[in-house]
């Protein structure tokens, strides 16, 4: 599992970074950088719900 | 740019272009004839037509819009979606500095039909788009030469979309077409994958159509005789900046980047750096420069980028970091306005190197705009920021020693006069 973020529908709330700083970043203006190599397993359950917090979806899962 | 093209020479290699350059008026339908013979004759099929597909294959015909990608393998993934297909001409060319689309379609019109007609056909697509910007002369060529061809097997409609810089990018294209902006959608799904109406949708520079046009009719052998054997053929190169008559020329690919300023009428002044590939390339010391073969596998070799076919000469007299710094203002304005560190991070770095080129700088500066080169790249939705950014990169590299000179805030005389770079004139207004 990896993770990525839809740079247009982000909108810098942040919330993603909070849930998952081992991953996620905010940048200077409060977008997230998020580190792009697979995700190992005892992590994923908080990737999971970064990804089902972000409130606008722009956070996403992607296989492999 | 007003300059007209430049007449063919006799070390142009004019098969695109042929003697219509010379008038820039459109070659009718019976000079197109003439010139070329009709269209070998073909029908729609399902899955496409596998002996056009092979054809192009062989070829090795690559994209002439930017990213140099086989075109026979594009035709292939798009053919084996199982559903009719769409396609789409992209003669947007968003670049400022780029011509060589417009020149293509403002003679050589049928051509590019041509060549639309036998990508559906490869394809098999039931419906085509040719995307021009809109009022430009183009689309009234394209809709003239359309009126007078034979009926073709599936409808050609062409699509007037508005002049932003990054409309041109190929899912905006896509986008626009579904009745959305004209703008960079998240991808996947690519346009191969979902695009037009939800179906594989192929998009092609108009420059790479009008080669199948040629494939199509000489075959793959001929198209071989001519340019680098990796990516042969012949390619529509522009050419601005400090040469004597800046324009388009036709050129074997791999043909130097010197002996290409030189069918351009040679340099105007003592050149200091090329930029190569437009705004979406890189800048080169002039004296390298010169001798780099125009092949996406060479330039990729020294770190740049062939892009669409741009070359513009840079000559001593101007500064190369405050033509950046122009640029990228140009670029940081022309962003879709959608993705956070595009927007944020564009205008960040514009503006610090403006500030460099005028000598108001600090090392804390310095470590503003390093961070920010690094920070940018690969996350917007489409690549916008990628090219800006790659741009400003090289612009440090090979203009380090003025860079060295303006941080000890003294600017050299080349800041102080007007850039001489293109840049269009802001587009404001509507996305549809
Ligand atoms: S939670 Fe969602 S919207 Fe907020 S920064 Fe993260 S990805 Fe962006
Ligand atoms: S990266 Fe920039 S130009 Fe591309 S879609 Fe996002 S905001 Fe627009």
């Amino acid at each position: 599992m990896r993770l990525r973020v839809n740079p247009i529908a982000c909108a810098a709330h942040g919330l993603c970074a909070e849930l998952f700083p081992e991953w996620i970043q905010l940048d200077e203006w409060g977008y997230p950088i998020v580190d792009d190599e697979p995700i190992p397993p005892h992590l994923q359950v908080h990737a999971r719900r970064a990804v089902a917090q972000c409130p606008t979806l722009a956070l996403v899962a992607e296989k492999a | 740019m007003t300059t007209p093209a430049r007449a063919p020479s006799a070390t142009q290699t004019l098969r695109l272009l042929c003697g219509f350059a010379k008038t820039r008026q459109p070659a009718s339908w019976s000079e197109h004839l003439a010139e070329h013979g009709p269209l070998p004759s073909g029908r729609r099929r399902r899955g496409g037509d596998p002996r056009l597909l092979e054809l192009v294959d062989k070829s090795g015909l690559t994209g002439r819009g930017g990213a140099g990608f086989p075109t026979g393998r594009k035709l292939r993934t798009v053919a084996g979606s199982g559903r009719a297909a769409v396609v789409v001409a992209n003669g947007m060319e968003g670049e400022p500095a780029a011509q060589k689309d417009a020149l293509l379609l403002a003679v050589a019109p049928h051509l590019v039909l041509d060549g639309i007609e036998l990508a559906a056909r490869a394809v098999d697509a039931n419906h085509a788009y040719v995307a021009v910007h809109r009022g430009s002369p183009a689309s009234a060529v394209l809709r003239a030469a359309v009126a007078v061809r034979p009926e073709p097997p599936m409808p050609v409609t062409i699509a007037e979309l508005p002049a932003h810089y990054v409309a041109s990018e190929e899912s905006a294209l896509v986008h626009w077409l579904n009745g959305g902006a004209a703008k960079p959608t998240f991808v996947p799904p690519r346009p191969f994958e979902r695009g037009v109406g939800g179906r594989a949708t192929l998009v092609n520079n108009v420059e790479t159509l009008a080669h199948l046009a040629l494939i199509a009719r000489h075959g793959s052998e001929w198209f071989r005789q001519v340019g680098d054997v990796g990516e042969p053929g012949t390619m529509l190169v522009t050419i601005c900046g400090a040469v004597r008559h800046p324009g388009v020329v036709e050129v074997a690919t791999g043909t130097a980047v010197g002996e290409v300023l030189r069918l351009a009428g040679g340099a105007s002044a003592a050149l200091q750096a090329v930029l190569v590939g437009g705004y979406f390339g890189t800048w080169m010391d002039a004296e390298l420069a010169l001798s780099l073969p125009l092949t996406q596998a060479g330039l990729r070799a020294v770190g740049g980028a062939l892009g669409a076919g741009i070359l513009i000469a840079l000559p001593d007299s101007a500064c190369g970091i405050a033509e950046t710094a122009h640029v990228l203002g140009y670029l940081a304005g022309q962003s879709a306005n959608q993705c956070g560190p595009c927007v944020n991070g564009l205008p960040a770095i514009a503006g610090a190197l403006t500030d460099l080129a005028r000598g108001s700088w600090s090392p804390a500066r310095r470590g503003d705009l390093d961070r920010w080169l690094g920070l940018v790249p690969g996350r917007g939705a489409c690549r916008h920021p990628d090219g800006a950014v790659r741009l400003a990169v090289s612009a440090l590299q090979v203009f380090a020693a003025d860079v060295h000179r303006h941080e000890a805030s003294r600017p050299c005389a080349g800041a102080l006069v007007p850039p001489a770079l293109p840049v269009g004139a802001p587009v404001s207004g509507s996305w549809r």
